[in-house]
């Protein structure tokens, strides 16, 4: 009898917590993908303008969304570009070619580093990178590419931290058995280690690309801010979280630049869930 | 079983802290609290004027929050707080039925072109600074200075600074499309850093790291501001919405009073109400002051 | 060049790298602590902030951080745990389970900033929470369940089974030998997963600008009654935490000092961070030696 309203309790306590944060994503999911569309559904912007439009001034009706989506996706792909194959030998040397104090000091280095609140990357970038974008090569040193070296150091550390993980979990007995066969040990972390580590290693880049992409204060400080189409690394630029953390305390609920702005958080809401199901695919494709 | 017996008993003791902490705590002589939500650039003048009304009107609270001009407006026209502050008139954000605001006009804002130091220009006419701002002068040297490309630093969409300055200087015409920035402090950075930039900043941000310009060789100062010679200004409003309560009142009474508009609001870089000649309708256009 | 060759050269140069990188790294963060450190005193750490003038300090802000962090973690810990334990335990290998974890997996990507607005958006706004420590404290909780919830899960999953079926042998129930053997044994796991989140609660600006507020409300530290509005224990009014601080004073910091009041402020926050670090794993690793001891 006891037993039963033990098991009674422990089931309802645990069931009803599930169940709260599951209530939670559905209202989030729900209300940001109702503001969101509002713009829409009111017909005050039609979805192909903001999609494909490239003037973003909602105060006269111009919903062009193109060249935050662009810039966004650019600062993302980036300093994924770069911080991936760091990342990725920073792994390799713990996991696989070291065991010097330097590979024990490299793991809580990059949790600390992994803690460091974006703001104080952002004002680094600020205070760093700036000027030392300024002085290379000219203009305000605010840039997409001073964004993008933000990002990058900001990402780093959490990707490294997952291909670790990554690479750790691979079998010992996979490296011994092709050592044995006479591979050389680069022949081994080639051939076998990363093969089988690929869907975490992949993920590990995802997850970075997913910090990066939804990253706001931090990008708001270096990028410049402009809402043109970007042309090259050098030019200024605006990404979607930056528009959105400068424009929602200069509108008012309910009216279409503060809704114009909902479907800019719309968007990355799915570009989240994009991201998620990308790294689903990534890791069941290492089941089979 | 005894420690859910504890467990009972450490609850029914809790339950009873709190609830006579709660009783207390309404029995204390009512603090007064209010709330002031909005714009930004208001809110480090309202913090310290909170500051010091505090400790002249015993037992009530001042909380001053940022969150930008239409946050404020939003929520004073919800009541979800007692005063809302903005930069821009109520009439002229999108979304606000003015009619039900009460406007307190409590201190003037004067802007002024700001340029990095190394241009080395110290005036513009105002055809000059709109040629800037809409982008038909791209280079310093057009207009006698140095060879060197202009980077303009615009302020937010929706931004009470820009409204005001693209109202006195540009016309009607539409702005280049250029960096835009939020904030006073992060534009006065931008611009003391960065060769060839212009922008424009509240009087109270301007320091010696850059070089504020005269326009029309006016000088940005507060007498001119308060006889209109000096064109790129605008009020701080105050909206409240209905009966006031006392706090509110007195909070108000005490930002008017010649103590705070002569002391505190000055220091800040800020111009007096009582200082102006003339006052400006949420149009733009100008008119005596009648006395 | 033959294989052994190659293998010498890139093993060389993911070395050079590795030391290129690391070397990078720690310039990084000893430019960060360094630029602060001048201007760090007891002083700075134990004075309140000032709206104009230099010579402010960050006591409020200080103070705010952790208060945050200790709410939040009553809020997110339990119902993290108890999430995690259905997971582990209860939860029966079918498409629903699948389906939940996804759920769980979802919000651990949302961006902050969206997950700052939901909360503006319904709490401070729809419900009239105002800008608030709770409020802040919500949308902490939202996003850092996630989080915990996977921390938890493995720390119980790290438990051997044996003991769970001990437990049952005995004729205990599931949720007794849950809460009885299994938990207590979790134990240095679980407080090194809510050390590490505590560390990116600690810092986290984005999602509390519209939430938690931007500026310290005046508050007394001599009330310890929670409900008067001016206690520093309310937890309806508003705060602005030191991330938040650091952020506010580079965009419209009219304060004199406001340079040398962020790099301090940023010192302080990495200081807190590595601290937060270390004491996880001394923590973790002591509770594990002592239960060793203790068998």
């Amino acid at each position: 009898m006891k037993q039963k309203y033990e098991e009674l309790l422990g089931r309802s306590i645990t069931g009803i917590s599930i169940t709260i944060i599951c209530i939670l994503v559905f209202s989030i999911l729900y209300f940001v993908g109702a503001k969101g569309i509002s713009m829409f559904v009111s017909g005050d912007g039609s979805i192909v303008d903001f999609l494909t439009g490239t003037q973003w001034d909602p105060g006269d009706g111009l919903v062009g969304a193109l060249p935050m989506l662009v810039t966004s996706l650019m600062v993302t792909l980036t300093s994924a570009l770069i911080a991936s194959p760091l990342a990725l030998i920073l792994a390799i040397y713990v996991s696989e070619v070291s065991e010097s104090k330097l590979a024990q000091f490299i793991q809580p280095l990059i949790e600390v580093l992994v803690g460091i609140p974006s703001v104080v990357y952002g004002l680094l970038g600020l205070e760093v990178f700036v000027p030392m974008v300024r002085n290379a090569f000219g203009g305000t040193g605010f840039s997409i590419l001073t964004g993008v070296m933000v990002l990058t150091l900001m990402i780093l550390p959490t990707v490294t931290s997952l291909m670790i993980d990554g690479l750790k979990a691979v079998p010992k007995h996979y490296r011994t058995a092709s050592l044995a066969l006479g591979a050389t040990q680069l022949q081994t972390i080639n051939r076998i280690v990363l093969k089988a580590a690929r869907p975490a290693l992949l993920t590990a880049i995802i997850f970075g690309m997913t910090r990066a992409f939804g990253e706001a204060l931090a990008v708001q400080m270096v990028i410049g801010n402009v809402l043109v189409m970007p042309g090259s690394l050098l030019s200024q630029g605006s990404t979607l979280t930056s528009t959105l953390t400068m424009g929602i305390g200069n509108t008012i609920l309910g009216t279409l630049p503060n809704n114009a702005l909902w479907s800019l958080a719309l968007v990355l809401l799915i570009m989240a869930l994009f991201f998620n199901i990308l790294i689903r695919l990534v890791g069941r494709g290492g089941d089979n | 079983m005894s420690k859910k017996k504890l467990l009972i008993v450490i609850l029914v003791l809790l339950a009873g802290g709190l609830s006579y902490l709660k009783v207390q705590a309404n029995n204390e002589p009512a603090r007064q609290k209010i709330t002031i939500v909005g714009s930004t650039a208001l809110q480090p003048l309202a913090q310290q004027v909170a500051l010091e009304f505090q400790k002249e009107y015993k037992g009530a609270q001042v909380n001053v929050q940022g969150g930008g001009s239409g946050t404020g407006l939003s929520q004073i026209q919800e009541k979800t707080v007692d005063i809302g502050n903005s930069d821009i008139f109520a009439e002229n954000k999108e979304g606000i039925d003015a009619k039900k605001l009460t406007d307190h006009k409590v201190a003037v804002v004067g802007l002024a072109p700001v340029l990095n130091k190394d241009i080395g220009l110290k005036n513009l006419t105002s055809k000059q600074l709109a040629d800037i701002f809409t982008g038909k002068i791209t280079n310093w040297k057009e207009i006698g200075g140095p060879d060197l490309k202009i980077t303009v630093i615009n302020r937010a969409q929706g931004s009470g600074s820009r409204q005001t300055f693209e109202e006195a200087v540009l016309n009607g015409k539409k702005a280049v499309n250029a960096q835009e920035q939020d904030s006073n402090g992060t534009v006065r950075k931008i611009v003391a850093n960065t060769p060839g930039a212009i922008s424009y900043l509240a009087f109270g941000y301007i320091n010696d790291e850059l070089q504020a310009a005269n326009i029309d060789s006016v000088a940005p100062t507060a007498k001119n501001v308060a006889t209109n010679k000096w064109k790129i200004w605008s009020y701080e409003h105050m909206y409240t919405n209905g009966k006031l309560n006392k706090v509110t009142k007195a909070y108000l009474d005490y930002i008017l009073s010649d103590e705070v508009q002569n002391g505190t609001l000055r220091d800040a870089g800020y111009v007096s109400t009582k200082q102006m000649k003339v006052y400006k309708d949420k149009d733009g256009n100008v008119h005596a002051k009648k006395s | 060049m033959d294989a052994k060759k190659i293998n010498q050269i890139v093993l060389t140069a993911i070395k050079v790298v590795t030391v290129l990188v690391v070397a990078l790294l720690i310039v990084i963060i000893a430019y960060i602590i360094g630029r602060g450190l001048p201007h760090m005193s007891l002083h700075f750490l134990f004075t309140e902030s000032e709206a104009f003038l230099a010579g402010g300090g960050i006591s409020t802000q200080l103070f705010d951080s952790f208060y945050i962090l200790v709410l939040t973690l009553i809020i997110a810990a339990p119902l993290s745990l108890f999430a995690a334990i259905y997971l582990a335990f209860y939860a029966p290998q079918n498409k629903l389970t699948a389906f939940l974890r996804m759920v769980i997996e979802v919000l651990s990507s949302l961006p902050s900033i969206v997950v700052g607005l939901f909360t503006y958006l319904i709490f401070v706004v729809n419900f009239n929470f105002g800008f608030s420590l709770l409020a802040g404290a919500i949308s902490l909780t939202i996003f850092n369940l996630p989080i915990l919830t996977r921390n938890f899960e493995e720390s119980l999953d790290d438990i051997d089974e044996a003991q769970m079926q001990g437990g049952l042998a005995l004729g205990l129930s599931k949720w007794k030998t849950i809460t009885s053997i299994i938990l207590p044994a979790a134990l240095p796991g679980l407080i090194t997963g809510i050390i590490l989140g505590a560390g990116r609660i600690f810092g986290e600006a984005a999602a509390l600008i519209f939430t938690a507020g931007q500026s310290t409300s005046q508050v007394d530290f001599t009330n310890w009654n929670p409900f008067s509005s001016d206690s520093f224990l309310n937890i309806m009014r508003p705060a602005e935490t030191l991330a938040v601080h650091i952020w506010k004073l580079n965009s419209e910091g009219l304060v004199q000092d406001a340079t040398e009041v962020s790099a301090a402020s940023a010192t302080v926050l990495v200081l807190i961070v590595i601290i937060f670090n270390l004491g996880a794993r001394a923590l973790g690793a002591n509770l594990r030696n002592k239960m060793m001891g203790d068998r």
